[in-house]
């Protein structure tokens, strides 16, 4: 029972329908990835989660508890949220100190630890922070807190290079020293893709799929050549995008692999996680209607 | 060690494969402890279920082996087991590729011994 079930979960805002009937489960002990485009009901999802807002329909369970308004369960999960809720008169060691009141496994000494490695002035008040400070802060809680569910809404807004790399070692640091479920939504999607065991993706309010990293990036790859040779070698198979360089072309497909025709011009390349979220959920943009369709209509499809 | 993540090779095998290496050249020297996962997984920001699975490999294979409490080691006559099974991949990986190249570029046969003999006489 160990796990985050969403299930049957919609939301609703006006006209705009952000979650559409949502079903899946963050299992536990994994890192997973929670992308998807702006809008497409991350956030939303996040905060139905964590208790801050509440679905239309369907609920979530914290192992097996409903999280809706339960103390229960207030313990076992902390979101990081990209939005700032802290009272931002107050001195970052009082932040410290309160959590810890709100939070029996809020680790104070740790708090501070990791305050000192990323180089946070605690005695300064969260409105003085930069926008990089601002969200090292939040991160820094995040990390102290020895919750079991620990959801990252973009954590790593606003930092330079050095921070970044800081962040996502103490993050793998941490769920080494003290497995438990790290769930981290973000737009920088080649930065954390050696680092997420699992990808939920979410597009126009619906999970597109949830697969494994490793097993999605070995589905996923490239095929050039001359155009009418790869135009016949993707004959049957599920293309999510092409892209033409005058008479080569390439095009990006999901599924199994086929032998390559011998002597052919054809060649055959990885695809990195971005670009294959970039061809996964780009039909808004580009023309591959056709294909993106094709993919949405499965609804959480199986590659 | 170097992870590249657009390689096509997924990245629990690069981490086998260079654990190997390392092991091969005698960076890791037989019966020494090799890094742990924590270290590997924290120094390239990898996941450390991915980098657990590539040393797994190299258990399976018995090249390393675990100290209970202790960590990763490379196992006695590691080197001479790499060595054995890169000479049985020596002709998959290097012949017969040179030879698919050879004939594209409508190279003899005789051509090719005479460019290898040139390349020993280099040495």
């Amino acid at each position: 029972m160990s796990k985050i079930q969403i299930k049957n979960v919609t939301k609703r805002y006006g006209d705009v329908t952000a979650l559409d009937h949502v079903s899946f489960s963050f299992k536990s002990g994994k890192i997973y990835g929670f992308l998807g485009r702006n809008g497409a009901g991350k956030s939303t999802l996040i905060n139905i989660i964590a208790n801050r807002i509440f679905p239309d329909e369907g609920a979530v369970f914290i192992d097996g508890l409903p999280a809706r308004e339960n103390m229960d369960v207030h313990e076992k999960i902390f979101c990081m949220s990209e939005a700032d809720l802290y009272d931002t008169g107050m001195k970052v060691r009082d932040h410290f100190k309160w959590t810890g009141r709100f939070y029996d496994s809020f680790d104070v000494e740790k708090a501070f630890r990791i305050a000192e490695e990323f180089g946070l002035d605690t005695g300064k008040r969260f409105k003085a922070l930069s926008k990089g400070y601002q969200s090292i802060f939040k991160l820094t809680i995040a990390l102290a807190l020895n919750v079991p569910y620990v959801i990252f809404d973009e954590p790593v807004l606003g930092l330079d290079a050095n921070h970044r790399e800081m962040f996502y070692s103490l993050l793998l640091k941490e769920f080494e020293e003290n497995e438990r479920t790290l769930i981290i939504a973000t737009h920088l999607i080649e930065e954390v893709a050696n680092i997420i065991e699992e990808v939920v993706l979410i597009d126009n309010g619906r999970v597109l799929l949830q697969e494994s990293t490793e097993e999605l990036l070995e589905t996923g790859y490239c095929v050039s050549g001359f155009a009418k040779d790869v135009d016949a070698y993707c004959l049957g198979k599920n293309v999510i995008g092409t892209d033409e360089l005058g008479s080569l072309k390439l095009a990006y497909i999901c599924g199994e692999k086929t032998e390559i025709p011998q002597g052919s011009s054809l060649q055959i390349t990885a695809m990195n996680l971005q670009k294959l979220f970039v061809k996964l959920t780009g039909k808004a943009v580009d023309g591959n209607a056709v294909a993106g369709n094709a993919v949405a209509e499965k609804g959480d499809m199986k590659l | 060690m170097n992870i590249n993540p657009n390689s096509e090779k997924p990245i629990f095998i690069q981490i086998a494969e260079q654990l190997e290496d390392s092991i091969f050249t005698g960076v890791f020297p037989e019966e020494t402890k090799i890094p742990s996962t924590n270290e590997i997984s924290a120094l390239f920001n990898i996941n450390p279920h991915t980098v657990l699975k590539g040393m797994n490999i190299l258990v399976d294979e018995e090249i390393i082996y675990k100290k209970r409490g202790l960590g990763m080691f490379v196992k006695e006559g590691a080197v001479g087991k790499i060595r054995q099974k890169r000479q049985g991949q020596f002709y998959e990986q290097y012949i017969a590729s040179m030879i698919e190249e050879a004939s594209k570029l409508h190279m003899t046969k005789e051509e090719v011994i005479a460019l290898v003999e040139r390349g020993y006489d280099n040495e």
